[in-house]
């Protein structure tokens, strides 16, 4: 009976220490709940790294309210503008992207200020894209803040932008048309070109779709590896490594990845190319300025998309196409801006190549394929 | 004796079967059109019931022997093998034929494809399949006219002979761009369907250059294909800027049979055009 009562009390002490400790010196997901209640004011960060956790913990669970609190030059901007900052303006990729996760990297430290680097791993519908922010931290007696790098967003000033439309609608037959009575023909499209990579773990079929008709088409390319005893290996479809809408005479790069197949056991490739009339409009236009090749430590290519109609562009996907020097098609890659389009304001893009590919490389072509959510395409 | 008692019994019915098979007799025609009134004779006496088993058909009917059996407009009405029996004190069965009316009432014509591009040797063909007002397929052969006319072409006719219902033939598209009707007719009876004739690839595509500012403003005179004919709007146009190591480039859609757009003036770039897989003419910008 004595026994058990000593228990009691120790397991009482034992629970009353563990969750002093806790309080005081919280760990990572302890403190992101607190974030999430918003209890945090009562933390006040003591080196220049917790700080920064801190501040991007509060980014995490997108409580703009606490991580704003915490900066110290929120004098310099709006908690608005700082949350316009991470989500963006308009509707885009950024707007409903996740932080999954960040890595800091000191870079100097004083006694009274230090130097971070936050890489920002940002999970969005199509992928993973990076962040790369320079924090400036200072010590504010003997607490640190973060002074937050603000990127605003450009301000398109007011004006009028002319643009005539141009799109085209669809009317299909209906079910109590003859049987004989044709349909809209669907667009005529073509592979002009082709290519097998194979590449360590995996097969790359590329290539190339024009659309030569007159009206848009929305196209889809799927491949199947053959054996030699003409067997199915694996069929896959480009998915979005492909401009699926295209307009009259409009070239769209394709690549169809089969990971864990080698290339030597495929004997023939089967295209099957198919296409579907679309309504779609001929806007916006996107120029792809200062396109550039870089080869070294990462093989990239990068540039600037600027909108050159009215119209903001929610989400822009580039797509690049890479040539040898003798023209055959080596590899297509693929990317997405992060943020909306304003009108006539650049926004930049990388397009990454792999290493082994990029020694190969002399010429490539960039296109762009946009969605704006107030319009087709 | 009992084997020869069996064998007078045989003969006996099957004198009697025969007597009263020949009693009630069916005297269907071997060809009737289809959905015609028909009047069948019958002989004998008392009832029997009448059995038709056609495609998608079948009929029973009550039928007093000695009187004519009649069958109404449209009651025989698909074309096909047809199977009668008569059943009373014998079975009696006729075959015969439901042959389609003589008279196309409609064509289902298939005219493929809807849309191609001008001065296409054999690019339209045209099938016509002629039926009655039953819907039943014409097998005799009839002549069908196909005639294909535009506003900015010369009318072409083909005249063709059905074969097992079907007619067909092949056609060339216009030089000139523009909408075409292209007809069937049979027998009084006319099925439309248009062809849209589109220009082909651009020919001779050329661009020219102005300076506006720190950017070169571009626009290429009207795209016409090789027989002459406006490319149509909404067609996308490539320029490409090439200065020291990196590009620029912009797809625009033609716009009133024009490519506009705009790119940063830098001295010695070179730009181009294209179409598609067409290329157009090159500047040096100075």
């Amino acid at each position: 009976m004595k026994a058990g009562r000593l228990l009691a009390v120790i397991i009482t002490i034992a629970t009353v220490v563990l969750v002093i400790i806790g309080t005081i010196w919280p760990n990572k997901t302890a403190l992101a709940m607190m974030v999430g209640t918003k209890a945090t004011t009562v933390h006040r960060p003591t080196s220049p790294m917790a700080a920064a956790e801190i501040l991007l913990a509060d980014i995490t669970e997108r409580n703009w309210q606490g991580a704003y609190s915490r900066l110290g030059n929120k004098s310099e901007f709006t908690e608005g503008e700082f949350e316009r900052d991470m989500v963006g303006t308009y509707p885009s990729l950024r707007s409903q992207a996740t932080l999954e996760g960040f890595d800091l990297h000191p870079l100097h430290a004083t006694d009274d200020d230090a130097q971070i680097r936050v890489d920002m791993h940002w999970s969005t519908v199509v992928g993973e894209f990076q962040g790369v922010r320079y924090l400036h931290v200072v010590r504010n007696g003997s607490e640190w803040q973060v002074d937050w790098p603000l990127v605003k967003e450009p301000h398109v000033p007011p004006q009028v932008i002319p643009v005539n439309y141009l799109r085209w609608d669809v009317i299909y037959r209906g079910h109590e048309d003859d049987w004989g009575t044709q349909d809209v023909e669907s667009p005529h499209i073509r592979i002009v070109d082709m290519n097998p990579v194979g590449r360590p773990g995996e097969v790359a079929v590329m290539g190339e779709i024009l659309n030569e008709d007159v009206v848009p088409a929305f196209v889809t390319v799927k491949a199947s590896l053959l054996r030699k005893d003409g067997s199915v290996i694996a069929t896959e479809n480009a998915f979005d490594k492909i401009c699926h809408t295209l307009l009259p005479k409009q070239v769209s790069p394709f690549r169809i990845d089969f990971p864990n197949v080698s290339l030597s056991e495929v004997d023939s490739v089967r295209m099957q190319p198919s296409s579907s009339l679309i309504a779609a409009s001929a806007d916006p236009v996107v120029e792809i300025e200062d396109q550039t090749l870089a080869r070294s430590p990462h093989a990239e290519l990068t540039g600037k998309l600027v909108n050159q109609s009215g119209q903001v562009v929610n989400i822009a996907h580039v797509l690049g196409t890479f040539y040898d020097g003798s023209g055959q098609l080596q590899w297509v890659s693929d990317g997405y801006v992060n943020r909306a389009l304003l009108p006539r304001t650049p926004a930049t893009f990388a397009l990454p190549i792999p290493n082994d590919i990029a020694g190969k490389i002399n010429t490539y072509r960039v296109s762009t394929s946009t969605f704006s959510s107030s319009r087709f395409q | 004796m009992r084997f020869v008692f069996a064998w007078s019994l045989g003969v006996l019915m099957a004198v009697g079967l025969t007597t009263a098979a020949a009693a009630q007799e069916l005297q269907f025609p071997k060809t009737v059109a289809a959905g015609s009134a028909l009047s069948v004779p019958t002989s004998g006496s008392g009832t029997a019931t009448l059995y038709i088993v056609g495609p998608t058909q079948v009929l029973r009917r009550p039928v007093q022997l000695g009187e004519n059996i009649v069958f109404e407009r449209g009651q025989l009405a698909n074309a096909g093998h047809y199977t009668a029996f008569l059943i009373g004190a014998a079975t009696q069965a006729v075959d015969f034929d439901v042959t389609p009316e003589a008279q196309p009432s409609s064509i289902s014509f298939l005219a493929k494809p809807s849309r191609l591009a001008v001065d296409l040797h054999d690019g339209i063909s045209g099938v016509a399949y002629l039926f009655d007002i039953y819907r039943n397929l014409i097998l005799k052969p009839l002549p069908v006219s196909f005639q294909l006319s535009g506003t900015a072409s010369p009318v072409q006719v083909q005249k063709v002979d059905t074969r097992n219902g079907v007619a067909w033939v092949k056609m060339n598209s216009a030089t000139r761009s523009g909408t075409a009707q292209f007809e069937a007719d049979a027998g009084g009876v006319t099925e439309k369907r248009v062809i849209e004739q589109v220009p082909g690839d651009p020919c001779n595509l050329r661009m020219s250059a102005r300076a506006a500012g720190d950017r070169i403003e571009l626009q290429t005179d009207p795209v016409r294909d090789c027989s002459g004919n406006a490319v149509p709007d909404g067609t996308i146009i490539s320029f490409t800027e090439t200065y020291k190591g990196t590009e620029s480039t912009v797809d625009a859609p033609l716009k009133r049979g024009v490519a506009k757009t705009n790119l940063p003036a830098n001295k010695g770039a070179v730009i181009t055009v294209a179409a598609g897989v067409v290329l157009g003419n090159e500047i040096r910008w100075q």
